[in-house]
C-alpha cells in the first residue's frame, strides 16, 4: 500500500499477510501436487502401486512409456491428435479469418442477419448437438452406402477436423470481428487509391495487421481441440483411428479391470506433455489474450 | 457498376464457407434436436412415428430425469458460488497486495484450465480411489495410519455429487481468476489512493470501488459459466463415473448421451436436449435480470 511509505508495520498487518501467503500456497501446492505426482507416478513399477500413494518411486521405470506408446497404441493416437488439432486449426483460420474481416468492414444486406446468427451460436454448446451431428453424417454414410457403397462421413479424421473447425466459429468470429472493427478505414481506401483490388487489400494488407489476435484464436483452439473427447469419440469408432484424450479414457477403463497403473500415468503424461510445454512457452500471451475476447464457450 | 458487383462477389465469397459450415453443423443440429423431441425413434432404423409431447410427458415422469436436474442444479449452483468468490478474492489479493512472486501464482493457478478433461478426471480418480487414492491415504494420516471403512469418494450415491464438484472448481478457479486480475488491472490506482486518504480500509475498498468497477465483466462471465458448468459437469461426469454409481452422478447432457447411445432411445434423449436448451436460455434471461445494476465507469 502506498500510504505505508515508512516500513513500519504493525502486526496485525504482518499477520494479514502470513495469512495471505499461507492460503496462496494451500491453493497453489492442491494445484502442484496432483499434476507433480501423476509425473512421479510415471515412473513407478507395477509392484509400486500397491502400497501408499505417497512413496518415492525407486528407480525411473522408462518401461511404462514405451508400453503405453506401443501397446497402448498412444503413439498412433498421438499421430490422429496431431492430424486433427491441426488441420481443424487450419481450416478454422482459413474460413474465419475472411468472414470476420467481410462482417467487420464491409456493409451489405444481411450483414445484420449474419451477425446476430454467429452471436447467437456462441450460446450453443457442440455437446448439446453431437446426437444430431452423428445422426447427421450416419445418415450420409447409409446413404453412400446405398449408391457408392462406401461410407465417407463417420470415421474420417478430416470431418472430425470439419465439425472442430465449424464449431469453434461463432467464438472465432466474435474475437476477430471485434480486432477488425477496431482498425481505421484509411487502411483501406490508401490501399483502393493505389488500385488494389478487394481480395489484395484484405490478404496482404489487413489479414496481416490481425496476427497478435489470430494467434490468441490458434493458441485457444489449439487447446480445446487438442484436450476435446466428446464429439471425438462419436464421430470416431474405429479403435485405429482414436484420439489421443479417448485413448486416455480406454486406457482408465483398461486400469479398473487389469493393474496397469503405470501404463495409465505414462499415458496421462504424453497427453499432458504437449500442453504444459505450450503453456510454458506462452503463458504470457494466453493470459494477456483472455482480456481481448474475455470469455470462453 | 462493375465494381460493386465485384464487390458483391467478393463478400460472398468471403462469407460463404463460414455460414455453410455454421448452418450444416451448428444451426441444422440445433433444430434437429427440437424437431426429433417429437418422434420416437431408435435412430439406426427408418421407422420414426410422430408422438407430439409424448416424450417430455415420459421425462416429466421419470425419476432419473429429476435426479439428473437435481445434480445439475446443485453442481450449477455450488460450483458457480464457490468458483467465483474465491476467483474474485484471490484476484483482488493478487492485484491490490504486493505479494512475492505473483507471477508464479498466476502462472501456477492457471495450469488446470489447459488440461483435458479426461486427465483432470484420471488424476482425480487416483485421488479419489478409496484404498490407494491420495485423499484417503493422506486422511488416513490423522487417523492413526489405519484404513478402515474407506470413504467411496466416487462410488457413495450422497457423496459422489460434491466430489465432483471439487474437481470442477480445481479445474475452473485458475481461469477466472487470471481474468478478473486483468480487469482489475484497468482500475485506475488513484481511486483507490483517495480512497484510502478518506479513511477507507481495503475491505471497504474492495466492496465500494473494485467490485463494482468489474460489476460487468461479473455478469458476463457469470452467464457464460453458467452455460459451461452445463457442458462441463456433463464432461467430468462421463469421465470420472459415467453416471455412476446407479446413476446418482447423472448431470441433463450425461442422461441424455446415455439415453441417445445406450437405449438407442434418440427421440427421448433430444427431449432432454430440448430440456438443456429451455433450461440454460432461461437461467441466462434470469441472471441477466437479477444481475442488473447501473453501470459504472471509470
Amino acid at each position: 500500500m502506498k500510504n505505508k511509505k515508512n516500513g513500519q508495520k504493525s502486526s496485525g498487518q504482518i499477520l494479514e499477510k502470513v495469512f495471505i501467503y499461507v492460503v496462496l500456497l494451500l491453493l497453489a501446492i492442491s494445484v502442484l501436487v496432483p499434476v507433480a505426482w501423476v509425473f512421479v507416478a510415471s515412473i513407478k513399477q507395477n509392484s509400486e502401486f500397491y502400497g501408499s500413494p505417497w512413496t518415492i518411486p525407486m528407480g525411473i521405470y522408462w518401461q511404462n512409456f514405451v508400453d503405453a506408446w506401443q501397446s497402448a497404441n498412444m503413439g498412433e493416437y498421438m499421430l490422429n491428435s496431431v492430424i486433427v488439432t491441426a488441420l481443424a486449426l487450419v481450416l478454422l483460420v482459413v474460413i474465419a479469418l475472411p468472414a470476420s474481416y467481410v462482417l467487420a468492414r464491409f456493409k451489405f444486406k444481411i450483414r445484420g442477419i449474419l451477425n446476430l446468427l454467429f452471436m447467437a451460436g456462441l450460446f450453443i454448446n457442440v455437446n448439446y448437438i453431437v446426437v444430431p451431428i452423428f445422426l447427421m453424417l450416419n445418415n450420409g454414410d447409409a446413404l453412400l452406402r446405398k449408391t457408392m457403397g462406401e461410407p465417407f462421413f463417420l470415421n474420417n479424421l478430416f470431418i472430425l477436423a470439419l465439425v472442430y473447425a465449424a464449431t469453434a466459429l461463432p467464438f472465432t468470429i466474435y474475437l476477430l470481428t471485434g480486432y477488425f472493427k477496431s482498425l481505421a478505414k484509411d487502411f483501406e481506401e490508401a490501399a483502393y487509391v493505389d488500385g488494389a483490388g478487394f481480395f489484395y487489400t484484405m490478404v496482404k494488407i489487413m489479414i496481416p495487421m490481425a496476427k497478435p489476435s489470430v494467434i490468441t484464436v490458434i493458441l485457444f483452439n489449439f487447446l480445446s481441440f487438442w484436450n476435446e473427447y466428446i464429439i471425438s469419440m462419436t464421430l470416431l469408432t474405429k479403435p485405429e483411428l482414436k484420439t489421443l484424450p479417448v485413448g486416455l479414457m480406454n486406457l482408465m477403463a483398461a486400469q479398473k479391470s487389469a493393474v496397469q497403473y503405470g501404463q495409465l500415468y505414462a499415458g496421462l503424461v504424453i497427453v499432458m506433455l504437449p500442453t504444459l510445454i505450450l503453456y510454458m512457452c506462452v503463458q504470457k500471451k494466453l493470459t494477456q489474450g483472455m482480456t481481448l475476447g474475455g470469455l470462453k464457450g | 457498376m462493375k465494381n460493386s458487383k465485384r464487390k458483391t462477389g467478393f463478400i460472398a465469397a468471403c462469407v460463404t464457407p463460414a455460414v455453410v459450415l455454421f448452418i450444416l453443423f451448428m444451426i441444422v443440429p440445433t433444430i434437429d434436436v427440437f424437431r426429433m423431441s417429437m418422434y420416437k425413434w431408435g435412430g439406426y432404423t427408418a421407422d420414426k412415428t410422430f408422438v407430439g409431447l409424448d416424450n417430455f410427458k415420459k421425462l416429466f415422469q421419470s425419476d432419473k430425469f429429476y435426479q439428473a436436474f437435481q445434480n445439475n442444479i446443485l453442481l450449477i449452483v455450488v460450483v458457480t458460488i464457490i468458483t467465483f468468490s474465491l476467483a474474485i478474492i484471490f484476484a483482488a489479493i493478487l492485484s491490490r497486495e504486493k505479494i512475492k512472486g505473483q507471477n508464479f501464482f498466476r502462472i501456477v493457478f492457471y495450469i488446470p484450465n489447459i488440461l483435458s478433461v479426461v486427465v483432470i478426471s484420471a488424476i482425480f480418480s487416483a485421488i479419489y480411489d478409496p484404498n490407494q487414492g491420495l485423499l484417503n491415504t493422506f486422511l488416513a494420516l490423522f487417523k492413526g495410519g489405519t484404513l478402515e471403512n474407506p470413504i467411496l469418494w466416487l462410488g457413495g450415491k450422497d457423496i459422489v455429487i460434491y466430489s465432483i464438484a471439487i474437481a470442477m472448481i480445481w479445474q475452473a478457479i485458475g481461469y477466472y481468476m487470471v481474468m478478473y486480475m486483468a480487469s482489475m488491472a484497468n482500475i485506475p490506482e488513484s481511486l483507490y489512493e483517495s480512497a484510502a486518504l478518506e479513511g477507507a480500509g481495503r475491505l471497504k475498498q474492495f466492496f465500494s470501488i473494485t467490485l463494482p468497477l468489474i460489476w460487468t465483466n461479473i455478469r458476463t462471465t457469470l452467464t457464460f459459466f453458467i452455460i459451461s458448468t452445463i457442458n462441463m459437469s456433463f464432461l467430468m461426469v462421463k469421465a470420472m463415473t459415467n453416471g455412476g454409481p446407479n446413476g446418482a452422478s447423472n448431470v441433463f447432457l450425461s442422461y441424455m448421451y446415455q439415453e441417445a447411445y445406450t437405449n438407442s432411445s434418440y427421440g427421448y434423449g433430444m427431449s432432454i436436449g430440448v430440456m438443456v436448451f429451455l433450461f440454460s436460455f432461461a437461467l441466462a434471461a434470469i441472471l441477466n435480470a437479477v444481475t442488473k445494476r447501473e453501470e459504472i465507469e471509470f
